[in-house]
């Protein structure tokens, strides 16, 4: 008797087992498939456009679109313009963004508890939370009109530099949390005056970790278009002078959209940026990783 | 004048009236002792006496930290340890932490010389080379590790890593070394190694070591402190305190009645 209602209970848990197994799966599932989607999509839709034209040459006007169009062609050109924009401008808010983050993370892992620590850091939080377009309307209030005065570069770098700050302050801070507290004492004990002790000890043992942080914030606003239509503006041309309306990968994908004729022009972007962006979040993760 | 404390003359330390207060809660109280240049003395007593706070206090560790309140003096070879430059009282006083802690980037050789390098002393190759040679050499670690002196630290045994750890601390040549409970991390063979090399360090330097092992102390260290609750109870040499204990308190904890 007894056997038997083991054998039962035993039945009947493995078919628990299984139905559970069956929604973890299927929840899995769910969660990976609008990326696989998305990528399969880009892959699909401009993988034909996607040559080496397209990542040395400048974009075409929407004539030459429409006459390529026409002729049953593949549009020629390719969007060098806003390659070379996303690069000096996210290049740019990196050498604004990453000395000021990472002297506000060392001041705030320095003074925990301290009142003007907690405030720098819930500040730092809430401009986290700040939409991206308010940073570039900032951005336009303070450097599109009174440095530069025109839509530039450096317009949009600021804004992207802001973006980045929080990110890099908050993984500066928490990395350094990680590192053991006799690291910094063994080497101020040998007589090491504090700021050496953090470039030449702290800083390094903490290298992977703030590498992520950094990695994910460029990340992160390489793919902003928000900030940089208040700011940078766009441009067919290809323009390295930082006080200039400059173009950029998202930037192009919006103006694509909007011009009838460029529509395979959007899915070839997309597919490239889609590839700058996974390539610095998995390099970020590989860092993550050797954290150990 | 308390006389289970021994009075030293010429001391190469000189601790007076030292109370170290963590916020109001006071972990030394009032220590007064000399400690003689070139022995190994221990500091002893059970656990959360003072022992660390102590020894932190004598290179000025505290500073670090602001709830930490330090009174007293402190000369080192008649020199006041508070009116000099952290940096160089720093320099002449090596420290040990309970757990190895080699700097993980750095190489064996980098680790050893850490202390000039990011001091930004300028050096020849050839001196460098001769201090880590030295150092390495002191701690019985040269013939171990010279030729991986590029790998990294971290790669050694706990053991050896804790002697790079004593190498590092000696480049400096200090006068003093402070070590807090350096073997408790390490096996019963890393362990005897480690007091053996602080036996024959003492010929060119001063050493104070924690410890809450008794035997430990017995075995090299030549003076012995005790503490209790924060207070000094009894220091004199090794000997007559593990024969002849002045205090019922010291008494107590050498026969294992606490502690
Ligand atoms: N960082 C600290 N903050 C507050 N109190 C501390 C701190 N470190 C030690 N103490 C207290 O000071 C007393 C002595 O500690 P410590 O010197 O570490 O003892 P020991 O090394 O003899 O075990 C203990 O009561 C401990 O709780
Ligand atoms: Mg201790």
């Amino acid at each position: 008797m007894k056997a038997i209602n083991e054998a039962e209970n035993i039945s009947s848990r493995i078919r628990k087992d299984r139905v559970f197994l069956g929604l973890v799966v299927f929840f899995s599932v769910i969660t990976v498939s609008p990326i696989i989607l998305i990528i399969s999509k880009l892959i699909e839709k401009g993988y034909k456009q996607l040559s080496f034209g397209f990542l040395v040459e400048k974009t075409p006007d929407t004539m030459e679109a429409m006459t390529a169009i026409a002729n049953n062609e593949l549009i020629p050109g390719g969007i060098v313009n806003g390659i070379l924009g996303t690069l000096l401008m996210v290049a740019m808010a990196a050498v604004i963004a990453i000395p000021i983050a990472i002297i506000t993370g060392v001041y705030l892992y320095e003074n925990q508890g301290k009142w003007l620590a907690n405030i720098t850091r819930n500040v730092s939080d809430i401009l986290q939370g700040v939409p991206s377009i308010v940073l570039g309307l900032i951005s336009y209030l303070w450097v599109v009109k009174y440095v530069t005065n025109g839509f530039s570069a450096l317009a949009g770098s600021v804004s992207l530099a802001i973006m980045m700050l929080p990110m890099i302050v908050r993984s500066t801070e928490e990395t350094l949390k990680m590192i053991p507290q006799t690291l910094k004492e063994a080497g101020l004990a040998l007589g090491i005056p504090y700021w050496r002790v953090l470039t030449g000890i702290l800083i390094p043992t903490g290298f992977s970790g703030l590498m992520t942080g950094i990695l994910l914030a460029v990340s992160r606003v390489i793919g902003e278009t928000a900030p940089l239509m208040l700011t940078a503006l766009g441009s067919r041309a290809i323009n390295m002078n930082i006080s200039k309306p400059t173009s950029a990968i998202p930037l192009l994908i919006w103006e694509f959209y909007n011009d009838p004729n460029m529509v395979d022009m959007i899915w070839s972007s997309s597919l490239l940026l889609m590839i700058i962006v996974l390539a610095f979040n998995l390099t970020a993760k590989q860092f993550a990783a050797n954290r150990k | 004048m308390n006389t289970n404390i021994l009075q030293v003359k010429d001391p190469i330390l000189a601790i007076e009236n030292l109370s170290v207060a963590y916020d109001k809660n006071v972990a030394v109280k009032d220590v007064t002792v000399g400690i003689k240049k070139n022995t190994v003395t221990a500091i002893m007593g059970p656990s959360g006496c003072g022992k660390s706070t102590l020894l932190r206090a004598l290179n000025r560790m505290h500073e670090l930290y602001e709830n930490i309140h330090t009174t007293g003096s402190v000369t080192l070879n008649g020199e006041d340890i508070f009116k000099m430059s952290a940096i160089k009282l720093r320099r002449q006083t090596g420290m040990v932490f309970q757990r190895p802690n080699p700097f993980p980037t750095m190489s064996i050789y980098d680790n050893v010389i850490a202390g000039y390098k990011l001091n930004g002393i300028n050096q020849k190759k050839q001196e460098r080379d001769e201090i880590v040679e030295r150092s390495l050499r002191d701690v019985a670690l040269w013939d171990e590790v010279k030729d991986s002196l590029t790998k990294k630290g971290t790669f050694l045994s706990g053991g050896q890593q804790q002697r790079l750890c004593i190498a590092r601390a000696l480049a400096f040549n200090p006068e003093i070394i402070l070590l807090d409970e350096p073997t408790s991390a390490l096996d019963p063979v890393a362990t005897s190694k480690i007091e053996d090399l602080l036996i024959t360090l003492k010929e060119h330097y001063t050493i104070i070591m924690v410890t809450h092992n008794m035997s430990q102390a017995a075995r090299i260290s030549d003076y012995s402190l005790f503490m209790y609750l924060g207070e000094l109870v009894e220091y004199g040499k090794t000997k007559n305190m593990f024969t002849n204990p002045q205090d019922r308190r010291t008494e107590e904890y050498l026969t294992g009645k606490f502690g």
